[in-house]
């Protein structure tokens, strides 16, 4: 290991142990909890085993977009309220990209490229000018740009809904009574593998020491030489790729509209705030339960309709930020006065 | 102490004027445009009590515009009220539901607040969708009377002009002042003697009540119709963009907010590069980041800037 290396692990562990996100005894308890019920809930009843894999693979959409926002969030303390209209944009260019004659996944991963590069150039363009500006100054530029990008997409590709080719099939598994569709459990890997690849990078890669110590601790980077400035940009980077991932394992479901990450948004910010708003695992556990809720909710309360999805998760939402304000995984605040 | 501003009253009575020289000059499609103006000047003038005075974010107001419309159609629909009549009953509803969500935003700031209030944009327009049995559900629900552009006209700018004094006036005295205390410093506010829950809920009352009654006449210029997709989440971020171009924290550049939001779109239809009803959108969301970037006090930050060189 380089001295440069060295020096930078010690800048960020020195921090990471002091926001420690120190999971809790009753957290841990909570979460083993749910585990238990669902995996007996499932041995229980097809249909309770089928909803939950349905959640699970609607939870990891709404885990990669909260991860996208935590990834930007825990950097510069900015909510990125066009984060879905990006990851819709990211999703029409696959689909251009096919209609260009790429096969899906040549698509695929051509758009998660194109949404890397233009996610540094948002942040290079609009958002580091105001980086250092109000809160609501920031919140306003990304709410500036969700009503550019879907303006843009709508004007290039009309509102109404288009069709890709479906990535997965439509094949139905059955194990015993449960069915299991093929194209839940292929969003379901695609959406962890792409959770498990970015922890990779933060964890085990020179860059992602380097982006971890631009977020923790900016001052102290600069000093043993990280580009703190190039590290932000390239979360943002990442942070589209992320959402890009989210987009088009939507797209199989919701099919494609410019309006088709608007409610996975908010399902994602309350995925993000149960999970603590600045822990990425927080954010992954907190959309996959929030994916299970609101579907064994839909399937077993009378009341709870499709109309009310939105409102509950809305109702999640701010339970957890009035009860709980640092989420399941989040640090406490503690301010001096 | 409590001079009546003479420069104050004055633009005053000389924009009272132009309203009602403009009335006489607009045809009946410009009257519409300027009813939307209106509305949107409402709407802001509450918005930015909120945001410019207390510095609590929101982007949910649309939410308060829609239970605002909705009182108004479905009271006019099926409880047979005057149509003018609905509008202080809006107002008394929705203050009454901007304090409830005051209430839990108590302990929410910054980011936190925005998405909740943003959660609250969302969730909302899906309410009419699950009680349809009151409100006609997609269909939305029609007003017993649908009243022409010119009566709407003297209704919404009378409103206005009511909204724009009482904002005035809270804002000038004690209230005003503890509202700014609370936005300047928390800490020093409370420290020293300034109620933080009562100011913060009282200001989200009070911005939600206007956007109730900007609601009730959007629905009213809207052929009457209450419909759960006119209140999407889109119309929160325009009016939280309308309060950004107006200069957070001023009352005179709501005016340049109001007509920016609600005049873009039809002046940008012509435009051609975007002449498509989607490139509005386009220069909208260039023109707010344009302004973040190069303006950051909005419309009157560079009124006020100039002045200041002039002077100096």
């Amino acid at each position: 290991m380089t001295e440069l290396a060295r020096k930078l692990r010690a800048v960020t562990q020195r921090r990471e142990s002091a926001v420690s996100t120190g999971v809790s005894i009753p957290v841990v308890v909570i979460i083993a909890a749910a585990a238990v019920f669902l995996v007996i809930g499932s041995l229980s009843s097809s249909i309770f085993a089928q909803q939950t894999v349905a959640g699970l693979a609607q939870g990891a959409i709404f885990a990669s977009l909260a991860l996208a926002l935590v990834l930007i969030y825990r950097a510069t303390e900015v909510i990125n309220f066009a984060q879905g209209e990006m990851a819709m944009a990211s999703t029409f260019i696959a689909y251009q990209l096919t209609l260009w004659g790429l096969s899906y996944w040549a698509a695929f991963f051509a758009a998660l490229g194109i949404s890397f590069v233009l996610g540094v150039v948002i942040q290079l363009v609009v958002i580091r000018p105001v980086q250092h500006r109000s809160v609501i100054a920031v919140v306003i530029v990304t709410v500036g740009l969700f009503i550019l990008i879907d303006g843009l997409v709508t004007w290039k590709w009309g509102a109404d809904l288009k069709f890709m080719q479906a990535p997965f099939g439509n094949t139905v598994y059955h194990v015993g009574s449960v069915a299991f569709s093929r194209q839940d459990i292929g969003v379901l890997v695609v959406s962890i593998l792409s959770v498990i690849l970015l922890g990779i990078l933060f964890r085990y890669t020179k860059l992602g020491l380097a982006m971890r110590a631009a977020a923790l601790r900016p001052a102290s980077a600069a000093l043993v030489g990280v580009r703190v400035n190039w590290m932000l940009a390239i979360g943002w980077g990442l942070a589209a790729v992320l959402g890009a991932v989210a987009g088009l394992m939507t797209e199989p479901s919701q099919f494609l509209q410019p309006t088709m990450m608007q409610p996975i948004l908010l399902y994602a910010f309350a995925a993000a705030v149960l999970g603590g708003l600045e822990s990425p695992g927080g954010a992954v556990i907190g959309g996959l339960l929030l994916g299970v809720f609101l579907n064994l909710i839909g399937q077993y309360v009378g009341f709870a309709t499709s109309e009310l999805r939105l409102p509950i998760a809305f109702g999640v939402l701010l339970v957890v930020l009035l009860v709980k304000p640092n989420g399941l995984f989040g640090r406490k605040q503690v301010r001096r006065v | 102490m409590r001079r009546i501003p003479v420069a104050g009253t004055a633009v005053g009575l000389v924009a009272a004027l132009v309203i009602v020289l403009l009335h006489l000059e607009l045809s009946n499609y410009h009257q519409g445009l300027a009813v939307r103006v209106g509305i949107y000047f409402i709407a802001i003038l509450g918005l930015n009590i909120l945001i410019g005075y207390t510095g609590q974010i929101s982007i949910g107001h649309g939410a308060f515009m829609a239970i605002g419309g909705y009182t108004t159609a479905i009271m006019s629909a099926d409880h047979h009220l005057n149509l003018i009549a609905t509008l202080p009953l809006s107002f008394a509803i929705t203050f009454v539901c901007g304090l409830l969500v005051g209430i839990p935003a108590l302990r929410l700031s910054g980011v936190y607040l925005a998405l909740a209030t943003f959660a609250l944009a969302v969730s909302v327009p899906q309410f009419p969708l699950k009680f349809s049995k009151f409100t006609g559900g997609s269909n939305g629900i029609r007003t017993a009377d649908i009243p022409g552009n010119s009566w709407l006209y003297w209704v919404t700018w009378g409103c206005a002009g009511i909204l724009f004094v009482l904002a005035w006036l809270i804002l000038r005295g004690r209230t005003g002042r503890a509202f700014r205390a609370v936005r300047d410093s928390e800490l020093a506010a409370a420290s020293s003697g300034v109620s933080l829950p009562i100011y913060k809920t009282l200001a989200f009352g009070i911005s939600a009540a206007y956007a109730g009654v900007a609601g009730s006449l959007f629905v009213l210029v809207t052929n009457g119709f209450a419909q759960p997709n006119e209140f999407g989440v889109l119309l929160s971020l325009q009016l939280l963009i309308g309060a950004a171009v107006a200069g957070l924290g001023s009352l005179w550049g709501v005016l340049a907010g109001a007509a920016f939001i609600g005049l873009l779109p039809t002046i940008s239809a012509d435009a051609p590069l975007v002449g498509s009803s989607h490139g509005q959108d386009v220069v909208f969301g260039l023109i707010v980041i344009l302004i973040m970037l190069v303006l950051p006090n909005g419309v009157v930050g560079i009124l006020a800037r100039l002045g200041r060189r002039k002077h100096a």
